[in-house]
């Protein structure tokens, strides 16, 4: 359910301009509004790309939230790719891969 | 009165997002081919435009997502993504509420809809209608099938659904005309973005062209995500389509591989 929360707030900040203001200017208080585990948390404050990914948040959730912190293209690409090697495989979700890659 | 035009192009957002990195040669070409499917369907003079897509979560969340919905809202506006980022400015585009609402209740009849009376339009419309209705000048029908998050509606119902869509279409006067828009085979929004399976995307065209409905009702959603990666589930909007232009076949007007814009990019027309 989790995993869940951690989409709902990135789906909300692309829609909504009041959550946006409040990612902007209390980041921790707007966080406390969702149940998110540590990890989830942290991933989100750093920001960590690749682990949020490796997490299986919905890539084209996650290609959103990674522009709106500032990820150019190809910086993106690479978080995806540094999180794979750092945490492993998609652990869960559409975005898991066939074995052997 | 029957469809007055009916054809598939892509969506990706590198499409104008990243327009500046991709081979001139070929995107200028790529473009060309939207251009030409624009004058077609200026060609057609369409009362209305619905536009089959697979949005990327804009509006639709997994706390109530429909498998298919259609809008009937007043007008809509996008994108919902930054301009810069996707490299279109932010339009407002008419809608049709009489006439969507009137196609809901008809199709209907036959397969279950949502609907939407709000509905922000992210890159999945913005990109085919930035080339198709360059002055925001059609009233459009936004029309969506859940592709990105499943569980998602089998292939069969998407058939079934193109199908409703053009005998209701065909029981009314006004002049509609329909495109599909999504995959087909590409892995977008991954490590693996850019990487685009042709011989698998120019299997599916040719069974898309010739409109072989039992051919692409045979796709089995795990081999597609295996081969065609999990955008190639977007092979539901053709498919769709091609319900709606069941009986007739297609003319392929643009294909050709363009990595940085992350999807084999397509434009075809069925020959109505």
């Amino acid at each position: 359910m989790s995993l869940y929360n951690v989409q709902k707030l990135m789906f909300q900040l692309n829609r909504d301009p009041g959550i946006r203001k409040r990612f902007d200017a209390e980041f921790d208080s707007l966080l406390a509004d969702y149940e998110l585990t540590e990890e989830e948390q942290i991933a989100l404050r750093d920001p960590d790309i690749g682990l949020l990914y490796v997490m299986g948040v919905n890539g084209q959730i996650l290609m959103h939230y990674a522009a709106l912190r500032g990820f150019e293209w190809n910086a993106y690409i690479e978080a995806m790719r540094e999180g794979e090697r750092k945490y492993g495989p998609v652990r869960t979700g559409l975005y898991t891969r066939a074995a052997g890659r | 009165m029957s469809l007055v035009f009916a054809g598939v192009c892509s969506h990706a957002p590198g499409i104008t997002g990243r327009k500046d990195r991709a081979d001139p040669a070929v995107r200028d070409a790529f473009y060309a081919a939207y251009d030409r499917m624009r004058q077609a369907l200026e060609a057609a003079r369409p009362d209305a435009l619905v536009v089959i897509g697979a949005e990327h979560f804009a509006n639709f969340f997994m706390n109530n997502m429909p498998a298919l919905c259609v809008g009937m809202a007043e007008h809509y506006e996008g994108p919902i993504e930054d301009e810069a980022w996707l490299g279109i400015k932010r339009t407002r585009f008419p809608g049709a509420t009489q006439l969507s609402m009137e196609l809901i209740q008809d199709v209907m009849n036959d397969v279950d809809l949502a609907y939407a009376q709000e509905w922000k339009f992210d890159h999945g419309i913005m990109v085919p209608l930035h080339f198709l209705t360059p002055r925001a000048d059609v009233p459009i029908i936004p029309v969506n099938i859940n592709c990105q998050g499943p569980p998602l509606i089998p292939l069969k119902r998407c058939y079934e659904f193109g199908r409703a869509l053009r005998r209701a279409c065909a029981a009314r006067p006004e002049r509609i005309a329909v495109i599909g828009t999504g995959g087909i085979s590409h892995w977008p929004a991954t490590p693996d973005s850019g990487k685009i399976n042709e011989a698998w995307d120019r299997a599916f065209l040719e069974k898309f062209l010739a409109n072989r409905r039992d051919e692409l009702l045979a796709y089995k959603d795990e081999e597609t995500w295996r081969e065609a990666g999990q955008g190639g589930l977007e092979i539901r909007t053709f498919i769709a389509l091609a319900g709606a232009a069941e009986g007739h076949t297609g003319e392929l007007w643009f294909y050709a591989p363009i990595p940085i814009f992350a999807v084999g990019c397509t434009v075809a027309v069925m020959k109505l």
